[in-house]
């Protein structure tokens, strides 16, 4: 039968050979858990016994559950919070490191550092900067200057931003290599007409570095959103004992997700909050396709 | 023709195996499945291998895994008739593992309810239904006060405190603030996140004249005015300004305690082996303090160990009696010696030898006076004791607006378990 088709015909079915194995990759690893998902989200699965069909109860249940809309609250103000201050500091370093010729390549290794330790590691040693005296860092500093001590993570209003600190400080590193690429790949001649013209060092900024770093700007928001509503290493790892404690003020949807599959083995339920997190995640990115399309 | 040759040849090869097996035979393999910690899987090791040795007929399997794969592992296979033949399981599963039909109960006349009643400590009653008993425990845990002797001696103090009150007075004398009142030594640990939970639920309340739970701890019953008193005891032991313990001091308790930063601390005999790790810590172990008048209460838990439904005929008889023997006496002793973990029977806990050992003794003396929690799900019930601290202590709300709310919390989460179950 392969003997009788065009060529064209079979260039076509060893195009489609060399893409089964994506393809039946993606299936099985993406899609069929995915699909398998959102079928249990309408079910009870306790992990042990057989799935019963339970209609929409789970959603129901998501709606009307305190702890699930303190969660949403929480995981949009480690987005809110986080992306615009960890774009400003990365682009504001990547901008001056951009312009530095003094020891640029070891700075900038310095930067992109800690993207390349593991969060489970970072997470338990900030954790112990944040203790209380006496062995905490941040507070034995204040405690020597006779500053009262801050509770960092024991606090209902202190936890959020704490762990929020590191995560961002993280996630520098990448960002400020991509703000890089993005200022390199400005023509200079702009910059030269510009100076030709003098206009301040301000206007430049504003007028040509920014708007040209559009495509960078949209792709790190897109990126760091898709991170900082994800969240899970930090939070888990500061917070163990006492999981996105105190009172569930720090807690994230992933970490809520996590502990209603594994530790209540309400697998049904975790799936329906999983379905609301892929809704979410979907939505950030239509709307960076539409961003994008339009430039 | 060439067809019936190579049927011929089939029915020879498959008529020889069997003939193989049926040679063989009588040798029946169980499999036996535990979560991995070291040393209860060199104490199983142990165990099959006496086991065996008394019935060469029988060999068993054992299968391990990470704890985190546990549960997974086990629901998958037993269904699909793979899998271990005897499972291991936390007592707090129970109700899990029956209503999957994943185990199945002990034939009663090996194991009549009621000799198990007579000869076990009395908690393991969790596990009897009715007439049968569903599984069984080889070793129990209970909780204990672990003590500092540095600390003690340094402080001028002889030996560690008998009752609560005690407790506090010594509290006091081994704890240091600094100039700012920061806590820098702390007398007594304190954190509902470890066994504080534990220690409140069954010990103080109790001791405080209450009853945490009634109906089979089917309702709450600690909003009463001994939770009441027991929590404000409890709370009152952390306070920042006057208490002899930190809440978050030191990040968890037994880490200060290991650190050589506390005095005193309640925990498990669990964490006898860590202890025994840390470089220059001269610890000792006592019971847990009694109230003044001497009312004792403890807490105790378990894993058991269950017939699946997947072991059937000859495999069952052979579960049958390696469950006979790893909830034997003889099983019990070395369970103790090689985990440290505490025999389930009086029998054996409670030989002179074991009572008064130097460290065992405090455990073992305390499970006389122990009871067991009946959790729907222990960490979900656990939260809700942190969560009812820091509501006191980070929200500035009443202990019994907070009490109030954790058991109304509590009740619905054990009402909306047993109408699904």
């Amino acid at each position: 039968m392969y003997r009788n088709l065009s060529i064209r015909q079979k260039q076509i079915v060893w195009a489609w050979a060399f893409l089964a194995i994506p393809v039946v990759f993606y299936v099985v690893i993406r899609f069929y858990p995915t699909g398998n998902a959102m079928v249990i989200s309408f079910q009870n699965w306790n992990l042990l016994g057989d799935r019963t069909f339970a209609g929409w109860e789970n959603y129901r249940k998501l709606w009307h559950d305190e702890v699930f809309w303190q969660v949403f609250r929480n995981t949009f103000v480690y987005l809110i919070l986080g992306t615009p201050i960890s774009l400003v500091i990365s682009f504001l370093l990547a901008y001056h490191l951009d312009k530095t010729r003094f020891m640029h390549g070891f700075l900038r290794m310095l930067y992109f550092l800690p993207f390349m330790t593991s969060a489970v590691a970072m997470a338990w040693v900030w954790r112990w900067f944040y203790q209380p005296v006496p062995i905490g860092l941040f507070n034995n500093f204040l405690a020597e200057f006779g500053i009262p001590q801050i509770a960092f993570l024991r606090s209902t209003t202190n936890a959020l931003p704490a762990i929020l600190a590191p995560a961002i400080w993280a996630g520098l590193g990448f960002q400020i290599i991509i703000f890089m690429a993005g200022l390199r790949a400005i023509p200079q001649s702009y910059y030269e007409a510009a100076r030709i013209d003098g206009v301040s060092n301000f206007t430049q900024l504003f007028e040509i570095t920014i708007p040209l770093l559009k495509p960078t700007i949209v792709f790190l928001v897109v990126f760091s959103s898709i991170g900082f509503l994800r969240i899970f290493d930090q939070v888990f790892n500061m917070t163990t004992g006492d999981p996105g404690g105190p009172l569930n003020t720090t807690k994230p949807l992933v970490l809520m997700i996590y502990q209603t599959a594994f530790t209540d083995f309400d697998m049904g339920y975790a799936s329906a909050q999983t379905v609301v997190l892929f809704l979410i995640l979907l939505l950030v990115s239509l709307f960076q396709l539409y961003l994008l399309r339009d430039r | 023709m060439e067809l019936t040759r190579l049927k011929a040849l089939a029915t020879a090869a498959v008529t020889g195996t069997s003939a193989l097996f049926a040679t063989s035979a009588q040798a029946v393999e169980i499999e036996y499945w535990q979560y991995f910690f070291d040393a209860r899987v060199t104490a199983m090791e142990q165990l099959i291998e006496n086991f065996e040795a008394a019935n060469p007929d029988i060999t068993v399997k054992m299968t391990h895994f990470p704890y985190a794969d546990y549960r997974t592992k086990v629901a998958a296979a037993i269904p699909a008739g793979e899998g271990p033949d005897v499972v291991q399981l936390f007592y707090g599963w129970l109700n899990d593992y029956k209503a999957a039909q994943l185990i199945q109960p002990l034939p009663t006349d090996v194991f009549p309810a009621d000799q198990i009643d007579a000869e076990f400590f009395p908690m393991v009653a969790a596990m009897r239904e009715g007439d049968a008993y569903w599984a069984l425990p080889t070793a129990v845990r209970s909780l204990a006060l672990f003590y500092n002797k540095r600390l003690f001696d340094e402080a001028g103090i002889d030996g560690p405190p008998e009752n609560l009150d005690q407790l506090v007075e010594l509290g006091k004398m081994m704890t240091k603030r600094d100039g700012a009142g920061n806590l820098t030594q702390a007398g007594f640990t304190i954190a509902m996140t470890a066994q504080d939970h534990h220690w409140w639920r069954e010990g103080l309340v109790r001791q405080f004249g209450g009853e945490p739970y009634l109906d089979d701890y089917k309702t709450v019953n600690y909003n009463t005015e001994a939770g009441l008193k027991a929590l404000e005891f409890y709370v009152g032991l952390g306070d920042a300004a006057n208490g002899i313990a930190g809440f978050g001091f030191m990040d968890e308790p037994q880490a200060a305690f290991k650190a050589g930063r506390a005095a005193m601390h309640i925990d498990g005999s669990f964490r006898i082996g860590s202890l025994n790790k840390t470089r220059g810590l001269k610890w000792g172990v006592t019971e847990l303090p009694a109230t003044a008048d001497g009312v004792k209460s403890n807490y105790s838990s378990y894993w058991v160990n269950a017939i699946t439904t997947k072991a059937k005929d000859e495999k069952y008889d052979a579960a049958v009696k390696f469950m006979q023997y790893v909830t034997s006496d003889e099983a019990m002793q070395i369970w103790l010696d090689v985990v440290g973990e505490l025999p389930a029977k009086p029998s054996v806990g409670l030989t002179e030898a074991n009572a008064s050992h130097e460290v065992f003794g405090p455990f073992i003396r305390g499970l006389e006076n122990a009871n067991t929690t009946k959790f729907v799900n222990e960490s979900a019930q656990r939260q809700l004791m942190v969560d009812m601290v820091a509501r006191i202590n980070l929200e500035g709300v009443s202990a019994a607006d907070a009490l109030a709310e954790a058991a109304a919390a509590e009740q619905k989460l054990l009402d909306d378990f047993y109408a699904s179950n």
